[in-house]
């Protein structure tokens, strides 16, 4: 392992919570429903993340907890009954409820899992009830992807065929284009976990390979263990060096051998570098710092300063676990500061004393971190772009170059007083 | 437990940050999970704005819950206030914390500092958004102000003629995350000192504690936006005989109302009566013949209540047009926006759920909509046009330009603003007109989409004669023929009264005639 210094920080934090990633997750399976049991602070949440306003009916809502629900707790369990009822008949067409736990649904300990296990019953082959937290008293952001896939996994058969699993949400077209190659380097059964219809769910089992497309997905891998999957160690396929060793460890557990790898990938690592160069260009020595949101910062640091050659001032990150991003931390340069958690006062003064040329950062600190001079790359964006695999390597790159070749070309003229 | 898949308001902290954001000075410690950070970016992303809100969250998580939240709480007020310096600190709790009942305000009021410290005490779960920047901006007043009750004599609003200077006034209730806020306030000041009144104290927007402590310097206050101001008006009435305005100066005919009713109150005579009634354009490019189309127009009005009952005004009294529908997502300002629907004839509609005004926007299908960001969305689903004229704030209703909705460059922008939309309506008609012509070009992009209703679809609907219509009445060549002559905007209508007609006489097939029939029937 490389020489990485490691720090923890508490503090107040500057992060979404784990009901944000409901944002992507409602795309990724459109038969599915997402149900907040929560405040309206939790719905004022989602509808100002998702950025947009929602057209029609959306696929995911607030049972908002009123006054009345909080005086007993058997009142909240009969008036969440009557919410879920009207949803169903209203949207007839859904297959699977996700009931999500909130704060205010933790502290007052609204027992979801009774609640769906008794939906379970009354819904019988109509609608699948799974409940999971993304409340931001347990989970960030991302995390709460992590919530959903563990709630999926006892629903999933067994099986012992032996099969690809990729797991963790993909863009559609990434998708498609990871099992074209897999396809190509002999692996013909791969599956996507999260499927793209909430029914469809993979089957796994001791022959399971599981392959993780997201690097916060600790919950899942441990309860995908726990049914017998075989977990491939290997870093995430951001950029071409990720995504290579991602295909190469891939192929390693289907004894597919590397050459093979090579012969498949090389025209595309070449076509990939050729794009990355004028990003690469644009990058080259500049000094960047991100602050903690996605869990995407380690992999995102190490193709940035491997493949676009910045300089790291320090990778924060709102969790980590080592074990899962071993392959990563491996990849860093020397002397890389990690940083787990987060003070954002004492983080932003570390900001404003390093001097960046960039900061990657949530979108509640970007527009004041620009207004004092400095370039910034909000977070968010991250999740929601195919960024995935060796061909979208330079898209990744130009995430991160944008906003420095728009200041160029913004270059401010003032007035000549005299 | 209410289902919500869409909210008009945030939750009552918001509507503290609003307060706290709008203010300088002022540090806002709010015991709050990690996530409720997300309101962050309302300022920062909506308003673009440069700094960050000047809040604190505590940051609380599972693990703490067990121990000793109150440290926590105290340890983060500790640290914003050696931190930020702040004149005032207001301290409070979002929906989690309010549960957990660590009572930060009066732990804050423990610790021993020197300057003022208001306890925001903001139900979360039964009071929204607008309530909470009403209660902080009260709160706030009050606690500044409250020293100063007994050794006060009432202030009359004729001190200035005693004091030997201009009046002076209050503008209370522009905050961030208003509609158009950053604009009135300039429009309003600039009509005020025309008359020769001075501003004494703008608030919140731009007012730092010191501000508020002069408010008792002033004359009267102007309530600007009842949603935010109307409790601190009431306050200081109350203890410091402050008179207050009324009326909202969103209008042409409210404008004059609101300029007689501050010259009224402060006694001061009014000079230049027929020079103001000029001074926008609005009531001669009401009167000018080219808006003629506009006579009758059904317009649909809903949004927060100061903007809705003035939208109502205006469209009915200014513009000509016939008010349809008429609502409000401020459960505070329900009275009176019934009273307005009721002189209206219309019903009104309080409702948070979009969905039912998007229902209630259908079912009297209007020519034109006036509402939120989201009854824009709905107009456009339904084809028809929009313009907005309340919160919730979209990242569009911060334009670059100076646009105001009050005084009468705000009537200007509502003129244009209103009317824009059906001008396009009308481009449309025209363009359905001349489609036939063989100069027209085909595949011209309509503004409305593909939703506007279609006259080529109805025409080579492949579907059986039956089924053109629900009712299994059967549209005739003829009848057909002649709705394609109807202009697009009322076409739907035409057919639904039509059909409507021809199930009341037992008509079983439409012809050209039955539709004269129907028109001369419902006319």
């Amino acid at each position: 392992m490389s020489k990485v210094e490691f720090n923890k920080e508490t503090g107040p934090r500057e992060v979404f919570c784990g009901l944000t990633s409901i944002v992507w997750l409602h795309r990724r399976m459109p038969d599915a429903f997402f149900l907040v049991v929560g405040s309206r602070t939790c719905a004022h949440l989602i509808q100002s993340a998702a950025g947009v306003m929602i057209f029609a009916e959306p696929r995911f809502g607030t049972a908002i907890l009123e006054e009345k629900d909080l005086a007993g707790l058997a009142d909240a369990h009969e008036e969440l009954d009557r919410v879920v009822n009207d949803l169903i008949a209203r949207r007839p067409e859904i297959k699977t409820l996700f009931l999500v736990g909130s704060c205010p649904s933790e502290v007052i300990k609204l027992d979801l899992a009774t609640v769906a296990e008794k939906l379970n019953k009354r819904f019988l082959g109509q609608v699948r009830f799974v409940n999971y937290s993304g409340s931001g008293i347990e989970t960030t952001f991302t995390q709460g992807e992590d919530g959903a896939l563990k709630a999926l996994i006892p629903l999933m058969e067994s099986s012992n065929e032996e099969k690809l699993l990729l797991v963790g949400t993909l863009a559609n077209n990434v998708e498609d284009r990871f099992k074209k190659i897999f396809r190509n380097l002999g692996i013909s059964n791969i599956e996507s976990f999260p499927p793209r219809q909430s029914t469809e769910l993979p089957k796994i089992g001791k022959n399971t390979k599981v392959l993780l497309t997201q690097p916060y997905l600790s919950d899942t891998v441990r309860d995908l263990k726990h049914r017998g999957c075989e977990i491939i160690s290997a870093p995430f396929p951001l950029g071409i060096e990720g995504s290579t060793e991602w295909f190469l460890a891939a192929a390693k557990a289907f004894k597919i051998s590397e050459l093979k790898v090579h012969e498949i990938i090389s025209p595309l690592i070449n076509r990939a570098k050729l794009a990355l160069e004028s990003h690469k260009e644009i990058l080259k020595g500049k000094r960047l710092f991100l602050l903690p949101e996605s869990q995407l910062e380690i992999s995102l640091a190490r193709f940035l300063h491997n493949e676009c050659e910045m300089d790291l001032i320090e990778v924060g990150t709102p969790y980590l676990n080592k074990d899962l991003m071993k392959e990563e931390i491996n990849l860093l340069p020397d002397n890389t500061k990690i940083v787990e958690g987060q003070h954002v006062e004492k983080q932003l003064d570390r900001v404003r004393e390093s001097n960046p040329d960039l900061v990657v950062c949530g979108m509640g600190l970007a527009n004041p971190l620009e207004a004092e001079g400095i370039s910034t790359k909000w977070s968010i964006e991250m999740v929601f772009s195919p960024i995935h695999g060796i061909d979208q390597a330079a898209e990744l790159a130009g995430l991160f170059s944008k906003p420095l070749r728009r200041n160029q070309i913004l270059t401010t003229k003032t007035l000549v007083t005299h | 437990m209410e289902l919500t898949l869409w909210t008009y308001e945030g939750p009552p902290h918001v509507g503290a940050m609003r307060i706290a954001s709008s203010m300088k000075d002022i540090h806002y410690v709010l015991h709050a999970p990690q996530g409720d950070t997300y309101a962050d970016l309302l300022f920062t992303m909506i308003e673009r704005r440069g700094q960050r809100p000047p809040v604190t969250y505590t940051t609380f998580q599972a693990r703490d819950l067990g121990g000793d939240t109150a440290e926590l709480v105290k340890k983060n007020i500790k640290e914003a206030v050696e931190r930020f310096k702040p004149k005032t600190l207001l301290v409070g709790e979002s929906c989690t914390a309010e549960l957990i009942q660590d009572q930060p305000g009066a732990l804050a009021k423990g610790m021993g500092f020197d300057m003022p410290i208001v306890n925001l005490e903001l139900p979360a779960y039964s009071k929204k958004e607008n309530w909470g920047a009403s209660e902080t901006f009260y709160q706030l007043t009050r606690t500044l102000l409250k020293d100063k009750v007994s050794s006060s004599d009432k202030i009359s609003p004729l001190r200035w003629k005693e004091l030997g200077r201009r009046p002076k006034v209050n503008i209370l209730g522009p905050s961030l995350l208003g509609f158009r806020c950053r604009d009135d306030v300039i429009e309003i000041q600039r009509i005020l000192s025309e008359q020769g009144i001075d501003t004494n104290v703008v608030a919140p927007l731009g007012a730092s504690p010191d501000d508020i402590e002069r408010l008792i310097d002033a004359e009267i206050n102007i309530c600007l936006y009842q949603e935010i101001a109307e409790a601190s008006c009431e306050w200081l009435k109350r203890n410091f005989g402050m008179e207050y305005t009324n009326t909202i100066p969103i209008g042409i005919k409210n404008t004059i109302e609101f300029i007689n009713e501050v010259h009224k109150k402060l006694d001061l005579p009014l000079t230049n009566k027929k020079e103001l009634e000029n001074k926008s354009k609005l009531p001669w490019y009401s009167k000018s013949v080219d808006s003629n189309y506009l006579t009758g127009k059904r317009v649909f009005i809903f949004g927060d209540g100061t903007h809705a009952i003035a939208a109502a005004k205006i469209a009915k009294e200014e513009l000509g047009f016939e008010v349809v529908g008429l609502g409000t997502y401020s459960r505070e300002m329900a009275r009176q926006v019934r009273a307005t629907a009721k002189d209206l004839n219309v019903e009104a509609l309080i409702t948070n759920n979009y969905l039912e005004v998007e229902d209630a926007m259908k079912k009297v299908s209007p020519e034109l909509v006036l509402g939120t960001q989201m009854e824009r969305h709905s107009a456009k689903r339904l084809g028809i046009p929009c313009s907005v004229i309340s919160t919730p704030m979209h990242v569009q209703d911060v334009p670059a330009r100076y646009s105001p909705q009050m005084g009468w460059e705000g009537a200007n922008v509502i003129f244009d603003d209103w009317v824009h939309p059906l001008m396009m309506g009308l481009e449309e008609h025209l363009i359905d007109m001349f489609k036939h012509d063989f100069e027209f070009v085909d595949g011209h992009q309509s503004h409305l989409g593909h939703t506007a209703t279609n006259t080529k679809d109805f025409l080579n609907s492949d579907e059986k004669k039956e089924k053109n219509s629900k009712e299994g009445i059967i549209w005739t060549e003829s009848g057909r023929a002649e709705l394609t002559k109807v202009p697009f905007f009322v076409r739907g209508k035409v057919k639904t009264n039509t059909e409507k007609y021809a199930i009341l006489r037992g008509i079983p097939e439409i012809s050209d005639e039955t539709l004269y029939d129907a028109k001369a029937y419902f006319s």
